[in-house]
């Protein structure tokens, strides 16, 4: 029973990942495919070079601490609007509970492709916020509100917000409702109830919505390259524009790998103090 | 005597259920009151009402003769026990105890002895500093309970307390309870679903169906003098038969007509209530003084202290009660005749 998870993540996550791995020690070559083999007559070809490039050049480092930082800056934002969400959610009559999940889910049945390019006709000089702010005469030219790292960071929260509301949700709901009348029959007002037993008993779903949001937006392209502007590097374009641009896959494969650890590290951190913190 | 709980006329709705029907009833200073009723009676509604839990739709609430309208929980001077104990899972067993004190301003020294005394009351001294899901069901109740005393509430509110205990541990905690009761000298409302308990622990019950109010008394009260039928079909066994008041103190019902102090006209209609234990069974031919009746024992269940005997009469079974080695030994299917004296005829309204 146990050996099925492990081996679909051997297959979908592990084999790849050793792909990447592998060719993040090759040198690039023209040719089909563009990097040189591992093993060249019996002998390892491997070399470091890659990762020494991406740990030197301050531009790759640059590209990290900035893709760390919208990231962390979105994931608190979606933390704070989402969890007014999921709270309201999980203290609404049963009834109403699949509606309201039904509509937190509902733009993921649009292609987040299509969604951020209607977020472009929302931002964009001409668009709908400046037309409109502009009619009422409140500006006399446009705002710049399209690309910018503040673009970046809104299109994070909005396409990444269910993720954080759901397992903030299923916390919420669980936790039995005589704690907090508990709490407020032993003299706690609201805001103390929701601080001492409310937010605590719930830091697994924070810890676990952070997380579902902090790493995809850590690598997000598709965002960033559509709502922000020359100065928002993320090292998801950086990969982009060195696999496709440069066609420099070994550098790419090196930059992904040092991504994983980066992001994994911090991970199997929090998996252990939540572990800790269970038993 | 100003009570320490005043009811006044409480009515709640959920949707269309009537949880609490008009509810009136005073709590005094010093008593063990419990809340009977069957699940879904509104016996938890009232208790939730009088913490401040539940808003009622009509009708007042009053501590210490002051009103407790528009009160929230934490502004009200009683303590809640929770039927599931609600202990916090994130705090040690003396967390959960100085939570409550902190929230009245407790720091330091004082706090720390408030909860070491509460703590020392039910003998948890020694699981300060435990989590709750590390105690077993009576120690959480304990912690439960230090954290509601620690507060030194006018009234100490227990919803279901010994629902979640197993049976031996119950009869143990109950006989804790009162002696804690006792001693503390605080007023207790118990609510529970078990006449036995509440019985057993209260030193007044207040029997609730569909929301209402039926009876309010001391066990004995309640047991031997209910007021009407549902009150009567609660506790214990008891033998009902419909009737109507014929002329001077006789009541006609499915037994032939009965002997029964009544002041109710002619043609009422009533039921009798009698206890099985305050029925006499004699062999047959025997000539007792009063309530005589014939009959044939139908069957027997023997109970070691007391047997139960189901006499057939006509198409009635009575059930009486005997003590066993009280008289002849009587076997199924022997003729006999019952007695009863006429105090132990109970005329309730039909």
């Amino acid at each position: 029973m146990l050996g099925a998870p492990w081996a679909w993540s051997a297959v979908l996550f592990l084999l790849p990942l050793a792909i990447v791995l592998k060719i993040s020690f090759a040198r690039t070559q023209i040719g089909v495919p563009p990097y040189t083999p591992l093993f060249e007559g019996g002998a390892l070809r491997a070399t470091l070079d890659n990762y020494r490039d991406v740990l030197t050049d301050s531009f790759y480092f640059g590209a990290y601490l900035s893709s760390l930082k919208i990231a962390a800056v979105a994931t608190v934002v979606a933390l704070l609007v989402g969890y007014p969400m999921a709270y309201a959610i999980a203290r609404a009559p049963e009834y109403r509970r699949g509606l309201l999940l039904l509509l937190v889910v509902l733009p993921f049945w649009t292609s987040l492709l299509i969604r951020i390019y209607a977020w472009m006709g929302l931002l964009r000089p001409g668009g709908v916020i400046n037309s409109l702010l502009e009619s009422l005469g409140l500006i006399d030219e446009p705002l710049r509100l399209i690309n910018t790292t503040g673009a970046v960071c809104l299109g994070m929260v909005y396409a990444y917000l269910p993720f954080m509301v759901l397992p903030l949700y299923a916390r919420l709901e669980r936790m039995d409702p005589s704690l907090r009348e508990a709490a407020g029959d032993l003299g706690a007002r609201p805001w103390r109830v929701f601080l001492s037993v409310t937010l605590p008993l719930s830091m697994p779903g924070v810890v676990a919505g952070a997380l579902l949001v902090f790493i995809p937006c850590v690598g997000e392209f598709v965002i960033p390259d559509l709502l922000g502007g020359p100065d928002t590097v993320m090292i998801g374009k950086v990969l982009w524009s060195e696999f496709f641009s440069s066609r420099d896959w070994p550098l790419s494969a090196a930059l992904t790998v040092t991504m994983v650890a980066v992001l994994v590290i911090p991970i199997l951190l929090l998996q252990r103090v939540l572990h800790r913190e269970a038993s | 005597m100003t009570p320490v709980i005043r009811i006044d006329g409480v009515t709640k709705r959920f949707g269309d259920v009537v949880a609490l029907d008009g509810v009136s009833l005073d709590i005094f200073e010093n008593e063990f009151l419990a809340l009977l009723g069957p699940s879904g009676c509104g016996k938890t509604t009232l208790l939730r009402a009088v913490a401040g839990l539940e808003t009622p739709d009509t009708g007042h609430i009053f501590i210490d003769n002051r009103s407790q309208d528009g009160l929230a929980p934490y502004e009200r001077p009683v303590n809640m026990m929770f039927q599931s104990y609600a202990l916090f899972p994130h705090m040690t067993v003396a967390g959960n105890v100085a939570f409550g004190l902190k929230q009245d301003g407790l720091r330091g020294a004082e706090l720390a002895e408030r909860v070491r005394e509460a703590l020392a009351r039910v003998e948890m001294e020694s699981f300060a500093d435990r989590k709750p899901q590390h105690l077993s069901g009576g120690q959480k109740q304990r912690a439960a309970l230090a954290r509601c005393l620690a507060k030194r509430p006018r009234a100490l509110l227990l919803d279901e307390p010994l629902a979640a205990l197993d049976k031996h541990l119950r009869e143990r905690t109950q006989l804790e309870l009162m002696t804690l009761r006792e001693r503390l000298g605080i007023t207790f409302v118990v609510v529970t679903h078990d006449q036995d308990e509440a019985m057993g622990m209260a030193s007044r019950v207040a029997v609730m169906e569909k929301g209402r109010l039926l009876q309010v008394g001391s066990p004995r009260d309640l047991y031997e003098r209910p007021d009407n039928r549902a009150v009567a079909g609660f506790f214990g066994h008891m033998n009902l038969w419909d009737g109507t008041v014929s002329t001077g103190d006789t009541v006609t019902c499915a037994v032939g007509a009965v002997s029964a102090a009544t002041s109710l006209p002619a043609g009422t209609p009533v039921a009798l209530a009698v206890r099985p234990e305050q029925i006499v069974l004699h062999a047959a031919g025997a000539t007792p003084d009063s309530g005589q009746l014939a009959g044939t024992i139908a069957d027997v269940v023997y109970g070691g202290t007391v047997s139960t005997y189901f006499v057939a009469h006509g198409a009635t079974r009575i059930r009486v009660v005997r003590q066993n080695g009280a008289g002849p030994a009587l076997e199924r299917g022997q003729a006999v005749v019952l007695s009863w004296p006429v105090s132990a005829v109970r005329v309730l309204p039909s």
